[in-house]
């Protein structure tokens, strides 16, 4: 039995909101396999998008330990998070996050300069920007694009680095029934065909329908379903 | 496919620079103003100099005697005693001497009473565009080109100066001694310095043997000023006029005030407007210097633009002091501060980033990530 990539044990979160203590997340467990594509459903508040958050290294926890391809999260200064989300994790946001001044490849490209990565996408991922779709777009500005087209450039991106786990939050959550389902399809193709730990927050059971396993999230705790 | 591998950033930079083109070129523009402003005054100060000291070499003299006590580039008032220019006259090698009246009109302006004849020989004469020289004790007026495109004059024109009226008899080709001249007798005789010249230019038989007669004449006349037109000519420099420069030090300043104040407004308003795009760089794992290079390369574009854009603003400032006061002011270019006023106005620009560039690269990425 090999380690999970992601190990969470008793995790908690807490905010400060004004002068009330938010407790946004309350002891949570989980482990995801490496290679696994994981949909973790909840309601707005759940504490869902806390734990996307963390999982990045986008916010360190307030207790329990975290563990992401081996790194322990508790012990993280900003600039360990910080090379943690340049080297071990990729993004894949509901609003597409690209750079508008930027163009596809570009967009891209940057990623891959801020991991000090040279030279030529490798052939593996020459592929993946085919089964994408936008290997004919690189030169093109986002705003050229649709919604569903930035979406699969956020996908790119998050993946240009081989990151050991992909982070997806609402990733159809601004596109129609049809884009949404390309989006997801392709998700779970890349889990499939490059063996990628996706691990998603939706709110649509429809969207988490694509995944591997689902858990749900309430109040600050998960679920199995 | 990958084409920028190291160029990437700067891309961005020039892209994020395109992307709001009005306000990158109203920050070049302003960065560019203090720029300007030290080329267009170091080099006003520069070609007025430059432009004295060619018409004090058109003059045609070796030699220069000024009153005792005075500087070698300073206004002159006349109390030279005439009669020292008849004894040059008849010093060994002097070929000679004429003396010359400069009185101020205000300012800088200055007008010269010379004797035409004695400067016409030993200038290799006058080129006269329009009219004739001025007939001695006529109350009359010859003018070079320059004032007379300024001022709008031609022959048969009146000069009001010195309480009196003044005929312009003629406009001569500029580059000798001064812009306007009047008969030395009646300038002498209207300012009240009958008898007394302001200085003293001799010609000698051999230009070698400058530093002999000046050696000869020093014995005699041991409270004068006395100098070769080769030093008069090294003293035409910005550095010996110390009020030029403290005033170019006060525009150095400003400039650099100027640029970041600038520098500080455009790129505080950038980095709130950016505050998502930097939240996304953060997210794909940038740090603080990524992004701290980012704005640094973008603040000494902006910088190098504006320099760029007040070098060609400079020349500017010359057609139009060219046009329109070409015989109060001359402005050179001088390509030798270049570098030096691009680099101050770029010190001003990066003080000016310093701040917003730092609050950007340690913002919070989550936050900056949720700004809408």
């Amino acid at each position: 039995m090999t380690e999970p990539i992601i190990g969470i044990r008793d995790l908690r979160k807490t905010f400060r909101s004004g002068e009330v203590d938010v407790h946004a997340l309350r002891g949570v467990d989980l482990a995801v396999e490496r290679g696994e594509f994981l949909a973790v459903v909840g309601p707005s508040g759940s504490g869902k998008s806390t734990l996307f958050h963390i999982l990045g290294g986008l916010t360190p926890p307030t207790s329990g330990t975290v563990l992401i391809d081996g790194q322990d999260l508790m012990k993280m200064s900003d600039s360990d998070r910080t090379r943690l989300r340049k080297t071990s994790v990729g993004f894949v946001f509901q609003k597409y996050n690209l750079l508008p001044t930027l163009t596809v490849g570009d967009n891209i490209e940057i990623a891959r300069d801020i991991a000090h990565r040279k030279g030529p996408f490798d052939q593996q991922f020459r592929e993946v920007l085919d089964v994408l779709g936008i290997a004919n777009k690189l030169d093109r500005k986002p705003r050229q694009l649709s919604g569903g087209e930035q979406q699969r450039v956020a996908i790119a991106r998050s993946i240009v680095n081989h990151p050991a786990i992909l982070l997806a939050d609402e990733p159809t959550g601004n596109l129609d029934t049809e884009n949404s389902t390309a989006v997801l399809d392709l998700l779970r193709d890349l889990n499939r065909r490059l063996g990628q730990t996706i691990l998603m927050i939706t709110h649509n059971p429809e969207a988490a329908a694509f995944a591997d396993r689902i858990v749900h999230m309430r109040d600050g705790q998960l679920h199995a379903s | 496919m990958p084409r920028y591998n190291g160029f990437l950033v700067y891309k961005l930079v020039w892209e994020n620079l395109k992307h709001r083109p009005v306000r990158t070129l109203l920050s070049s523009l302003a960065i560019g103003l203090g720029v300007t402003m030290m080329l267009t005054l170091v080099g006003v100060g520069e070609g007025m100099l430059r432009d004295q000291e060619a018409r004090t070499r058109g003059v045609g003299a070796d030699i220069i005697i000024r009153p005792s006590g005075s500087s070698a580039i300073g206004i002159t008032p006349p109390n030279i005693n005439e009669k020292l220019v008849a004894w040059a006259m008849e010093q060994p090698h002097v070929a000679q001497a004429t003396g010359v009246v400069i009185y101020p009109l205000g300012g800088v302006s200055t007008v010269h009473g010379v004797d035409f004849e004695a400067l016409t020989k030993m200038s290799d004469g006058f080129t006269f565009l329009e009219g004739r020289p001025f007939q001695v004790g006529a109350q009359e007026a010859v003018i070079d080109e320059y004032y007379a495109k300024e001022k709008k004059l031609h022959t048969g024109s009146i000069v009001k100066m010195l309480n009196r009226d003044w005929r312009v008899a003629g406009v001569f080709r500029g580059g000798k001694l001064t812009r306007m001249m009047l008969p030395k007798t009646l300038l002498q005789d209207v300012t009240a310095n009958t008898g007394k010249v302001s200085v003293i230019y001799v010609k000698l038989d051999s230009p070698a043997r400058t530093a002999e007669v000046i050696a000869h004449l020093k014995q005699t006349l041991t409270d004068y000023p006395i100098y070769s037109m080769d030093e008069l000519a090294s003293q035409f420099s910005v550095n010996s006029i110390p009020e030029l420069k403290t005033f170019i030090g006060v525009v150095m300043t400003l400039s650099v005030l100027f640029g970041f104040l600038v520098v500080f407004l455009a790129m505080y308003t950038a980095i709130l407007e950016r505050t998502r795009e930097i939240g996304i760089l953060k997210a794909l794992g940038a740090g603080q210097g990524y992004v701290l290079g980012i704005l640094l390369r973008e603040t000494v574009l902006l910088a190098v633009i504006g320099s760029l854009m007040g070098i060609g603003m400079s020349y500017a400032t010359r057609w139009l002091i060219a046009t329109f006061i070409p015989a109060s002011m001359t402005q050179a270019i001088v390509y030798h501060w270049w570098p030096i006023a691009s680099a101050i106005t770029l010190g001003g620009a990066l003080l000016g980033v310093m701040y917003p560039a730092i609050k950007a690269a340690r913002q919070d990425a989550l936050e900056s990530l949720s700004y809408d």
